[in-house]
């Protein structure tokens, strides 16, 4: 008789939150035809909202999180798998920490589409899941069609962006192994905004670090798109000229128009071919495809989406959310992982007040926080703190705070930020996803 | 799965899942402004073993506060934090250290 009540009053419990079982994998667990929450995308952003609703309605609010990648791979951090001093697996984890330790429902399959009318997403398998919120974080889609002969030579292998860390970062990893000692390997950036300002800069550094270790005659050359450096650039000119001398050079305003794979050639609109034996060749990126085919790109010629900063809620479509790397940014907000994970907080918190019928937080908060790796072990950061002004309705840094490294870039210190930079990452992946 | 155990892990579930207390619009405003150390020192501010960044939770609330005014004002150097403490106000850090100190260890 106990043990029959106990179980009735635990199968209410389980279905209050949103579980549709005891299956343990996501894969066997029954689609829920409907969410008070539906998240698109697990990344830093989609899986941070799905976990932060989960804490903030101390469990009151279901969340479904929909993500096809059966594992969570970080893109900062996995420049060190391209210059070889961590392996992929250092940077993949796993999303069975926001179903075990929060409740969070996991389908595992793409969105095909969003009737954000009737308030559906429909799922690659044909199921669909209502909503009351939706939360779309799908990163950014790479523009290969805007380089000439690019898409050619990205699908066959030949020159890789590894913009979105797997299987791509470990191949760009092998082509650098292969390049014989005295080659040149080139990356190319393009215009900002685009995804992780400073990310290029550092994989440079980590191209020369490898090459300084294991092939001291090949160069590194960095042809940016933007007249100078975009985040960091007094740092990182010191380091290339004082740890990588003659082996990186750095070229501004190269807007790359064409590649040719097989001469390894990239043409520009105004300089000279630059011909190179590794090419990794950045296009011009935009708001995810699921953003784009739901109409949400509304801003900078349909590149990014708006949103109304106090919830990052869509200014093209009620009851949808977007964050990270997809939105028009405000002033001084970098396209990062912490900052992704930070508008995921302040979303969050916007839609449990909603759900609870409060007063939505007037002066919401973000950090961002960008360590890079210069050498294995040294590492600069810059770090910024903005406040949402309502008189204004977008994000400001606040006076006085945020910074860069110190320009003397002393080793004991370079080192020490190198250790606060690994705790940095397990501290929010497991913020992210634990 | 036998029953027993069906039974068993569903209980933990649930138990696991239980809300601590009733919250209103304010305490979800400190959470989510708590929220913004999180991503470097740990969700409710417990950092992962081993982190040389320290986890806030259990750190007594004016000990918190004295720490954030010493990297304000450069009492206390810093590779990063003097630059992060001085986007808070002295209200804020108040809260915040306040809800850290409630937090378990």
């Amino acid at each position: 008789m106990i043990a029959r009540r106990s179980f009735i009053q635990s199968s209410a419990a389980l279905s209050m939150l949103g579980l549709a079982g005891c299956a343990t994998t996501p894969s066997s667990q029954a689609i829920p035809t409907k969410a008070k929450v539906v998240v698109i995308g697990g990344g830093f952003g989609g899986a941070t909202a799905a976990k932060y609703v989960r804490l903030l309605s101390d469990y009151k609010i279901d969340v479904v999180l929909i993500e096809p990648n059966s594992s969570f791979v970080s893109c900062p951090m996995s420049n060190l798998v391209v210059g070889g001093s961590k392996q992929l697996s250092y940077v993949t984890s796993s999303y069975d920490g926001l179903s075990k330790n929060h409740g969070v429902t996991m389908v595992k399959d793409m969105v095909t589409d969003v009737d954000a009318t009737r308030r559906i997403v429909t799922l690659g398998r044909g199921a669909q899941i209502g909503y009351d919120k939706l939360i779309v974080s799908p990163g950014i889609d790479l523009l290969l069609g805007s380089i000439e002969g690019l898409r050619e030579a990205s699908d066959a292998g030949q020159i890789l962006q590894a913009w979105k860390a797997g299987a791509e970062t470990v191949a760009l990893r092998k082509q650098l192994m292969d390049m014989p000692d005295g080659g040149t390997f080139a990356i190319t950036i393009p215009v900002a905004p685009y995804r992780c300002p400073p990310g290029p800069y550092e994989r440079a550094c980590q191209a020369a670090w490898y090459f300084k270790q294991s092939k001291p005659k090949s160069k590194v050359l960095i042809l940016d798109g933007n007249p100078d450096v975009i985040s960091k650039g007094a740092l990182f000119k010191k380091v290339w000229a004082e740890q990588y001398k003659s082996m990186i050079e750095y070229r501004p305003s190269h807007n790359v128009t064409a590649v040719d794979a097989k001469t390894g050639t990239i043409k520009f609109d105004v300089q000279d071919d630059v011909k190179a034996q590794v090419l990794n060749v950045l296009p011009a990126m935009r708001a995810g495809r699921i953003a784009v085919q739901t109409g949400l790109n509304n801003q900078a010629n349909g590149r990014w989406c708006g949103v109304n900063y106090q919830t990052f809620e869509s200014t093209a479509a009620k009851n949808i959310h977007v964050l990270g790397d997809a939105i028009q940014v405000a002033p001084l907000m970098p396209k990062s992982g912490h900052m992704a994970n930070s508008h995921a907080k302040v979303a969050a918190a916007a839609i449990v007040a909603e759900l609870s019928g409060w007063e939505i937080n007037a002066n919401p908060m973000l950090t961002n926080t960008c360590y890079s790796f210069v050498s294995d072990k040294d590492v600069v950061h810059v770090a910024s703190v903005h406040e949402y002004v309502a008189a204004e309705k977008t994000f400001k840094t606040l006076a006085g705070s945020g910074g860069v490294s110190a320009i003397d870039l002393k080793s004991d210190v370079t080192q020490l930020e190198g250790v606060y930079a690994t705790n940095w990452a397990q501290n929010i992946w497991a913020d992210t996803l634990g | 799965m036998k029953p027993q155990a069906y039974i068993f892990s569903a209980v933990l579930l649930a138990g696991a899942f239980a809300s601590a207390h009733a919250q209103n619009a304010q305490q979800l405003n400190i959470r989510s402004l708590a929220a913004t150390c999180a991503n470097c020192h740990g969700t409710n501010g417990k950092a992962q073993e081993g982190s040389a960044v320290v986890t806030l939770a259990g750190l007594p609330k004016d000990y918190i506060v004295a720490q954030m005014a010493a990297f304000k004002s450069g009492a206390r150097p810093a590779t990063i934090m003097h630059q992060l403490a001085k986007g808070y106000t002295d209200a804020q850090i108040s809260e915040v250290a306040g809800y850290f100190a409630a937090q378990k260890k």
